[in-house]
């Protein structure tokens, strides 16, 4: 049974049709190819409207899509040779952050990603992908080690946050998130960040410090989930996609506002319609930008980074009170 | 259930006017006794009886860690802007209006350099009235310069933090401030110069997750209300009573966060003598990692 999302049923519908149709085809005999080609014409018409119209918050609810690849789907994909390093040498090892060296197009990286469970036991695993202390320790942890290798990083991010828990708190995961941000300014090596799923406030920034920060189409990235925002300014959970849509957290919003760099495209219907294609997309993304980085020196790589985010803000400084000044000529 | 829904810790709300003391006497939130405002204020702010830590003015912290005329602003007329038209409806604007005609500043920090017993310093310091001191791109930016501006003069950097968290507001522009705050930090460190954090009631989120937590010292006042996640959601999420005294400073010190808690009345010889304990890092720059 796939999960169908409330404003995707009417082509689930439509899909049921053609289902029921070849069925009936099949076991009478009957030729009723120009029926589904029509119906598959108008299936694939109805979702070209349905996902260039998009909300900002059923493009959260893709985002979160229980059957949406995971990083570790888009690694398989993309990589080989993956060795998986376990830990933070200090108290344990988080599921909800894993990494471990790789090779993409055959050239090791440093790979990095957010896990997210399919089942129940999973979810246990890794507390939905949201991480303790020890994951964002262990990310600089492999950080490092790929700074020491000469090996470009690339982070996939999907999280809701950072784990809300005690254990957490008396290990303090505040200041592991701060060193991560401060730490990641002085990598020598190509950082790429990509927000493949939800990008989760500041659990998600903690490995998000990149010199390219990427988002996949129906993903998205904010600094509170439009539930938690509904809740605090509106207090009404019905004003959640008004959130959603307020926040600015949509892939096209945030490359606006520049905080992200590019975005990389996903099939039709979104990435978990076709996790191969959209695994590819991704690939073509990561190629480009990293063939970019590649020509920076490690200083250059430094001040690229840190001159991608000093920038980010909007303010007003120095009203001006010009008298209207004579124009010269 | 009843248990799980009361609360055994204060849940953080920007003070109130009712809890501002107008009249000539309070009654202590700490003890509950009577305490005159005047003996307060000439205690800076703390209950001569119990020792309860009320919040101070940006004035009035100034007044007590620098020396007399020595503090000079820098980047005053930084503003806030409705940069995402948030909601469409001009909520943001009407609360940066209301806040900056109750505290008389234009957002939720004041930096400067200063002079501490006749040793500089680059100084800034958060209000907790200003919006819960919440961070936004005025905050983040504000927060950048002051470090850069330490980096380049070779000076120690002293932040005296407040903060509810990001300013949503700004959505996604507020949580990048944590970012850039971080790495202007890296390169001061990197200089080898010293930063201190004195953390004051309540320092949480996204302040806590970046220039709060990256001091060498990480100092804080008694009481202080110190966290990342909000109580009530951790509770809501591990389902579980939360141990006594957590997310207080005193908590922090026994978990290995905190250096030092300080009463107000030892602050400034304390945060004088450890700046001078580091006079040595602000001479040449060492041979260290290049930034
Ligand atoms: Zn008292």
């Amino acid at each position: 049974m796939p999960v169908i999302l409330e404003f995707e049923k009417s082509l689930y519908e439509l899909e049921d049709k053609v289902r029921q149709l070849r069925e009936f085809s099949r076991t009478n005999n009957v030729d009723v190819n120009h029926g589904i080609q029509l119906l598959e014409e108008r299936i694939a018409e109805t979702r070209k409207q349905l996902f260039s119209n998009l909300t900002a918050w059923q493009r959260v609810q893709l985002a979160r899509h229980a059957e949406r690849p995971f990083p570790r789907d888009y690694a398989s994909r993309l990589f080989t040779d993956f060795l998986e390093i376990h830990g933070d040498r200090r108290f344990a090892d988080d599921h909800a952050i894993i990494g471990g060296f790789a090779k993409f197009d055959g050239e090791p990286v440093m790979f990095i990603g957010s896990q997210k469970g399919r089942n129940l036991k999973e979810n246990v695993r890794c507390r939905f992908g949201c991480a303790n202390p020890e994951g964002y320790r262990k990310a600089l942890r492999l950080m490092k080690m790929a700074d020491k290798a000469g090996v470009p990083i690339l982070c996939f991010i999907d999280t809701p946050g950072a784990y809300p828990g005690v254990g957490g708190e008396e290990r303090h995961v505040a200041e592991a998130i701060a060193v991560n941000l401060m730490e990641m300014f002085n990598l020598r090596v190509p950082v790429i960040c990509v927000v493949t799923g939800e990008g989760g406030s500041g659990g998600a920034l903690g490995i998000g410090v990149g010199n390219r920060v990427l988002i996949m189409e129906y993903s998205y990235y904010s600094v509170i989930t439009p539930e938690g925002c509904a809740a605090i300014l509106w207090r009404d959970p019905s004003a959640t996609p008004q959130a959603a849509e307020s926040l600015k957290i949509t892939a096209t919003d945030l490359l606006a506002l520049n905080i992200v760099d590019d975005m990389v495209p996903e099939p039709l219907g979104g990435a978990h319609r076709d996790a191969d294609a959209a695994a590819k997309m991704m690939g073509e993304s990561l190629r480009k930008h990293l063939a970019e980085l590649r020509k920076l020196s490690p200083e250059e790589l430094r001040t690229q980074r840190y001159d991608r985010f000093r920038k980010l803000g909007r303010f007003e400084e120095n009203l001006p009170t010009l008298p209207a000044a004579a124009k010269k000529d | 259930m009843a248990l799980f829904k009361k609360a055994n810790y204060t849940i953080v709300t920007p003070p109130q006017k009712k809890e501002i003391p107008i009249g000539l006497w309070i009654k202590c939130k700490g003890c509950s006794q009577v305490i005159y405002r005047t003996k307060l204020e000439e205690n800076l702010q703390v209950c001569p009886q119990c020792g309860f830590h009320y919040p101070m003015t940006i004035d009035e912290r100034l007044a007590q860690l620098v020396d007399k005329d020595s503090f000079q602003e820098v980047d005053a007329d930084l503003t806030s802007i409705d940069s995402l038209n948030f909601a469409g409806t001009g909520v943001y604007p009407e609360k940066l209006a209301k806040d900056q005609k109750k505290t008389g500043l234009k957002d939720a920090i004041v930096c400067g350099a200063g002079k501490l017993d006749g040793s500089d310093l680059a100084l800034g310091i958060m209000d907790f009235r200003f919006m819960g001191a919440s961070m936004g791109s005025v905050v983040g930016e504000k927060v950048t310069r002051l470090t850069e501006l330490a980096t380049a003069k070779r000076l120690p950097l002293v932040i005296v933090t407040a903060s509810g968290g990001a300013r949503m507001y700004e959505g996604m522009l507020s949580l990048m401030q944590m970012a850039k705050t971080s790495g202007a930090l890296a390169r001061h460190h990197n200089a080898g110069l010293p930063y201190i954090v004195i953390m004051t009631h309540p320092t949480t989120a996204g302040v806590m997750a970046s220039y709060a937590t990256l001091g060498d010292l990480l100092l804080a006042e008694p009481g202080a209300l110190i966290g990342f996640a909000g109580p009530r959601v951790i509770k809501q999420t591990t389902q579980s009573e939360l141990p006594p005294g957590f997310q207080t400073a005193e908590f922090l010190v026994e978990h290995g966060l905190i250096d030092r808690i300080i009463h107000r009345a030892e602050l400034r010889r304390e945060l004088a003598l450890f700046l001078g304990y580091f006079a040595g890092s602000l001479k040449a720059p060492r041979k260290a990692k290049a930034s």
